[in-house]
C-alpha cells in the first residue's frame, strides 16, 4: 500500500477527526493514526462492566460547535438535551438551574440569577465568536491578525463603556467573590462555583475561575445534553464523516514518533515500526507529548522547549462509573429528574476545602460530583431495569502523593459514594460493578499527558493568543510542517471540534499563502 | 561553639591569589562573577607590552566553565550553539557563540573537546539557567565548575618558550585551538592553545590545589622570558587590538535586554562564520534564516580612525557635517601602541558598515578642563588589528 499522504493525523480524538475530516473535504489524502482500538480518543463509549457501557471520559455535550456540525453534517440524536441542573440539598429542596432561570431560592436570588445569567451570557457570546477562529499573533504586521485583534477590541468596546469594564473587571476575578457578592443561597453559590472549577485544577477562589465559567457558556449558553449511546455517538458520527470525506484511518496504531528531516515534518513512526510519509503532520495529542516524545528537543529551540515543559496541564477531575441494579432513591426528586444533571456542591466554601487537600497532593475526602444516569433515557446503556451512574468527581490530583496505588483508588472511591450517600442513602448496595478513572488512569488510557479534560489549564496565561504557548498559539508549530489539533490549542477542551476545525482551516489558509 | 558551616560572604579568592596580591602594588581590584580580580598590577601600560614582547600572565579562574557530558553531549551543543560542533574532534576547541530562539546572543565562549564526549564551555558570564533548559529532552549532565578549575591565560611571544622551559614536551606540536593533557607533578594540566589577546598563548588549567605550584614553576621557567602578571587593563587593551568582542561591549546578553533592539544577532556581529545553516536546528535558526533573508538592522565595525584620540563612547556619522546622518556607536575603542593605530569596535545599522566604506566618529577629548570635539575620519577595515604570524605558526618560534 502506498504510504504517502497529504496530511497525517496523530490521533484520533474528536478534534483530530475533525481537522482530518475537513482536510479531506479539501481533497487533501489524509491517514488518521489512533493508538486506541476504537476512535474517539477522550470522547468514546465503552463497556466497564459486562452489560454497562458508559461515556468513558467527557459524558456531557454542551459546545458541540455548529459550525462543525454544518460543515460536516452531523446530526448527533441527543438522548437528554438541554438539561436542567439539579443542586442536591440536605432537606430535598434542591436547586433547578437552567439557562436563564433558578428555582428553590428567594425572589431576590432569582432576579440576581437571571441577571448575573444575562451578563455572563453576553460576555460568554463574545468569547464564542473567538472560539472559532485562529487567534490572532502579537506583534505581527500580518493583515488577517491585525483584523481579528482590531475586531476583538472593537467587539469588546461595542459591549458600551460600563459593560467592557465590567467584562476586563471579571475576567481575570474567581467566581467565589462574583457568587458571594451576588447570591444569598449557598447551595446556588455551590452549584455555580463548581461549574467554573469542572475539569481544572483550581478552586472558585483562583484566580480567573470566572473565564472558565464563560468557556462553558461560550459552547452552548451551558445548556448540556447527552448523546444516544454516548460520547462514542458523536465520535462514530465524525469518523464516518471523515471517511465519508475519503480519510484512512487506522486504529490499535499508535505512534511512536514524528519524523523531522532538515527542520520539517516529513511523516510518523509507529510503535510497529511502519513509516508514513506526508509533509502536513497534525497532532492531536497533547503539546507536551507531541513535543518531548514523538517531535523531540533537538529538533525545536531552548525557550520554546521550556515553554512546553512550564505548561501547567495536571488534571485534578476523575471519572467515577457505576453499574447499578436499579436507580438509587434521592429524595426531593421525580422519576424524570434522573435524566437531568445533578451536582454535589452544598455550598461554595464545600467546593473550595474540597479543593485543598488537591494542593497538596491529596485527594478531596468530601469531594464535588457531577452526576448523571444516562441509562434512563438510554436503554442500550444498561440490561433493561438496570443502570449506570457517570460522574465526574474532583479533587483528584493528578500528583497524588504516594501515586494512584489500588488503596487510593479505593479509598477515593469510598469517599465519592459516602458523598452520594448523603442524598441517595441507597446507593451503595445498588452497586454492582465500579470504574474509577484517576488522572493517572486518563493519562494511561487516553494517552494525555497529565490526564487533564483540557490538555493544558484553562487559565488566562495558557488561553487565546498563547494556548499553549506562544509561538505554537496558531495551530502551526515552530517546525515546518507540523500543526497541533487538540484541546490543547485555542480554545481548549470540552467536545466542541473548534481547535481540530481551525487547525484544518490554518492549514489550509496557509497552504493557499504559499 | 558555632557548629554551622560558614557562609562565604564578600569576594572569593582565587588560588593564585596568594601570588599575585605580593606583586601588586596598585591594590586596584573589581568583582568577576564573584571573584576579586586585578585591574592591573604595577603598570597597565607595562603590562600590555608583556603580552605583546614577551610572556604575561593572567588569572583567568573567575571565567565561567561549565562541563557537559552525557551520550547526548554533542546532540545538546549542536542544539545549543550556532556552528557544527560535530566538527570539533577530541582535543580541539571551538570558538561558539549561542542563542535565544529569536536568534539574539546570549553569550560568547570557547568549548573544549576535552575527551570524546565530554566538554568545557567557558565563558564570560553564567548561563546555568539557560544551560539547564536546554537540556529539556537531553541525556546530558552540566556541572558548573568555575571553583574546581585553576585557570592561567600564559600569552606573548615568549609564551612557548617558558611553557617548554618549564618542561611541557612536545607542546611545540600543539596547533591553534588545539588542547593536550600534561603531568605536573602528578596532576593531570590541560594546555589549550588558545586565548583572549590575539597573539601566540596559551591557557592553563589545573586542580586548585595545584595553582600556587603552577604558579611558582610558571615564574621560575619564565623569568629569563621576561614573565609578568598582568591584570584586566592590559587584556582589555589587547582584546580590542585582535578584535574580539566582550559581553556587555559589543552586545548585551540577550537574557539580560529589556527593550526590543538593543541585543544583537550573530549575523550583526560579523559572525556569520560561526552559524552554520547546514544544521537542521539549533536555537535562533528559524530567526536567523529570516534576517539572512530579510537583512539585519545592525552591523559590527571595525574602525581604524585618524588621529590619536580613542574614540570613546563616540557616535558613528555617515558624513562629516550635519549631524542627521548618525549610524551608530563605538563600543570599544583603544590607542594601539603595536599598531601604532587608533582603533575602535562599533555598531552601525546595514547597509553601512562595509569594509573600506569610510565612516566619520565624534571624538570628545578634555584639554586642561575644556572640551574639544573632533569629527574624525575612520575607515572600516574587515581583518583583526593585531594578527601577527606567530599567532598561527606550528611549531611557535622560540623568541
Amino acid at each position: 500500500m502506498d504510504n504517502k499522504f497529504d496530511a497525517i493525523v496523530v490521533g484520533a480524538g474528536h478534534n483530530g477527526l475533525v481537522c482530518a475530516a475537513l482536510l479531506a473535504k479539501a481533497d487533501k489524502r489524509v491517514l488518521v493514526l489512533e493508538a486506541n482500538d476504537q476512535v474517539g480518543g477522550a470522547a468514546i463509549t465503552r463497556e466497564f462492566a459486562e452489560g454497562y457501557s458508559v461515556s468513558a471520559c467527557a459524558h456531557l455535550l454542551y459546545q458541540l460547535q455548529p459550525e462543525v456540525r454544518k460543515d460536516l453534517k452531523i446530526s448527533t440524536r441527543l438522548a437528554s438535551e438541554d438539561m436542567t441542573t439539579i443542586a442536591l440539598a440536605d432537606d430535598g429542596n434542591h436547586l433547578r438551574l437552567t439557562t436563564d432561570s433558578v428555582s428553590g431560592v428567594s425572589d431576590e436570588d432569582a432576579e440576581q440569577y437571571r441577571r448575573f445569567r444575562k451578563r455572563m451570557t453576553r460576555f460568554s457570546d463574545l468569547l464564542r465568536k473567538y472560539l472559532n477562529k485562529p487567534p490572532p499573533r502579537l506583534g505581527t504586521k500580518d493583515f488577517k491578525d491585525l483584523v481579528t485583534l482590531g475586531q476583538l477590541g472593537l467587539d469588546l468596546r461595542m459591549l458600551g463603556k460600563e459593560e467592557m469594564q465590567e467584562f476586563l473587571r471579571l475576567i481575570g476575578m474567581n467566581i467565589h467573590d462574583e457568587v458571594t457578592e451576588r447570591f444569598e443561597s449557598s447551595l446556588l453559590k455551590g452549584a455555580i462555583s463548581l461549574d467554573a472549577v469542572l475539569g481544572t485544577h483550581l478552586g472558585p477562589r483562583s484566580p480567573n475561575t470566572i473565564m472558565t465559567y464563560l468557556y462553558r457558556l461560550a459552547g452552548d449558553h451551558g445548556r448540556s445534553g447527552v448523546p444516544a449511546g454516548g460520547m462514542g455517538s458523536v465520535s462514530n458520527e465524525l469518523a464516518a464523516a471523515a471517511r465519508g470525506a475519503g480519510v484512512t484511518i487506522r486504529t490499535a496504531m499508535p505512534v511512536k514518533r514524528i519524523v523531522i528531516e532538515n527542520g520539517r515534518a516529513t511523516g510518523v513512526e509507529t510503535e510497529s515500526g511502519e513509516r508514513f510519509e506526508s509533509f502536513t503532520v497534525v497532532s492531536n495529542a497533547d503539546p507536551k507529548r507531541t513535543v518531548m516524545e514523538l517531535v523531540g528537543a533537538q529538533h525545536v529551540e531552548t525557550g520554546f522547549t521550556r515553554r512546553i515543559h512550564h505548561l501547567r496541564a495536571k488534571g485534578n477531575a476523575a471519572k467515577l462509573h457505576l453499574a447499578l441494579d436499579g436507580l438509587p432513591t434521592i429524595a426531593g426528586l421525580s422519576k424524570k429528574d434522573y435524566a437531568e444533571r445533578i451536582v454535589i456542591a452544598p455550598d461554595e466554601h464545600y467546593v473550595e476545602r474540597a479543593f485543598n487537600p488537591a494542593k497538596y497532593g491529596e485527594s478531596s475526602p468530601d469531594p464535588v460530583i457531577e452526576m448523571t444516569f444516562p441509562s434512563f433515557r438510554d436503554e442500550t446503556l444498561a440490561p433493561t431495569g438496570k443502570h449506570v451512574m457517570s460522574a465526574v468527581v474532583q479533587y483528584a490530583p493528578y500528583s497524588l502523593k504516594g501515586g494512584w496505588s489500588a488503596t487510593a483508588k479505593a479509598e477515593f472511591e469510598a469517599a465519592v459514594v459516602r458523598t452520594i450517600e448523603r442524598y441517595a442513602p441507597d446507593i451503595a448496595e445498588r452497586i454492582t460493578a465500579s470504574e474509577l478513572l484517576t488522572p493517572a488512569d486518563i493519562e494511561r488510557e487516553f494517552h494525555i499527558t497529565g490526564g487533564h479534560w483540557h490538555h493544558a489549564e484553562l487559565t488566562l496565561d495558557q488561553f487565546l493568543f498563547v494556548r499553549p504557548v506562544s509561538s505554537a498559539a496558531q495551530y502551526s508549530m515552530p517546525v515546518d510542517g507540523l500543526f497541533l489539533c487538540g484541546a490543547g490549542t485555542h480554545p481548549g477542551g470540552g467536545v466542541s471540534g473548534a481547535a481540530g476545525r481551525n487547525a484544518a482551516r490554518t492549514i489550509l489558509n496557509g497552504e493557499k499563502a504559499a | 561553639m558555632n557548629t554551622q558551616a560558614p557562609v562565604h560572604q564578600g569576594r572569593l579568592k582565587s588560588p593564585f591569589y596568594s601570588r599575585i596580591e605580593p606583586l601588586d602594588f596598585l591594590n586596584e581590584w573589581h568583582e568577576w562573577k564573584g571573584y576579586s580580580s586585578a585591574d592591573s598590577l604595577y603598570c597597565a601600560d607595562l603590562e600590555y607590552f608583556a603580552i605583546r614582547n614577551a610572556t604575561a600572565v593572567f588569572d583567568l579562574t573567575p571565567m565561567t566553565k561549565y562541563r557537559i557530558s552525557g551520550p547526548d553531549a554533542l546532540d545538546y551543543l549542536n542544539r545549543l550553539v550556532t556552528r557544527d560542533m560535530a566538527k570539533v574532534k577530541p582535543g580541539r576547541v571551538a570558538y561558539a557563540v549561542w542563542c535565544d530562539d529569536q536568534g539574539q546572543v546570549i553569550d560568547d565562549g570557547t568549548i573544549f573537546h576535552l575527551r570524546e564526549g565530554e566538554y568545557r564551555l567557558c565563558s564570560q558570564e553564567r548561563h546555568f539557567a539557560w544551560l539547564q533548559a536546554s537540556a529539556l529532552g537531553f541525556d546530558v549532565s552540566i556541572t558548573h565548575e568555575t571553583e574546581d578549575v585553576a585557570a592561567l591565560a600564559v600569552q606573548g611571544p615568549t609564551s612557548f618558550s617558558t611553557l617548554s622551559n618549564m618542561g611541557l614536551e612536545g607542546l611545540g606540536e600543539l596547533k591553534p585551538f588545539g588542547l593536550t593533557h600534561f603531568d605536573f607533578q602528578g596532576t593531570e594540566l590541560m594546555v589549550s592553545r588558545t586565548g583572549f589577546t590575539g597573539d601566540l598563548g596559551y591557557e592553563l588549567w589545573i586542580d586548585p590545589d595545584k595553582a600556587e605550584a603552577l604558579w611558582d614553576a610558571l615564574f621560575a621557567a619564565g623569568e629569563l622570558y621576561g614573565i609578568r602578571a598582568i591584570g584586566t587593563h592590559a587584556l582589555e587593551l589587547s582584546r580590542i587590538e585582535a578584535g574580539f568582542l566582550a559581553a556587555y561591549m559589543e552586545f548585551l546578553p540577550a537574557d539580560e535586554t529589556v527593550r526590543t533592539g538593543r541585543s544583537r544577532s550573530p549575523l550583526e556581529l560579523g559572525l556569520n562564520w560561526l552559524v552554520d545553516f547546514k544544521k537542521p536546528n539549533f536555537n535562533g535558526r528559524r530567526a536567523l534564516a529570516e534576517e539572512r533573508r530579510n537583512g539585519s538592522a545592525w552591523q559590527l565595525v571595525k574602525l581604524d580612525i585618524e588621529g590619536n584620540k580613542p574614540a570613546h563612547n563616540s557616535y558613528i556619522f555617515a558624513k562629516e557635517k550635519g549631524n542627521k546622518s548618525e549610524i551608530g556607536f563605538v563600543t570599544s575603542a583603544a590607542w594601539s601602541p603595536i599598531c601604532k593605530q587608533n582603533v575602535a569596535l562599533g555598531t552601525v545599522r546595514a547597509p553601512h558598515g562595509k569594509p573600506g566604506d569610510t565612516v566619520w566618529v565624534e571624538i570628545y577629548y578634555q584639554r586642561e578642563m575644556h572640551w574639544n570635539r573632533q569629527m574624525a575620519k575612520a575607515s572600516v577595515v574587515d581583518k583583526p588589528f593585531w594578527f601577527p604570524p606567530r599567532r598561527g605558526a606550528t611549531p611557535p618560534g622560540p623568541y
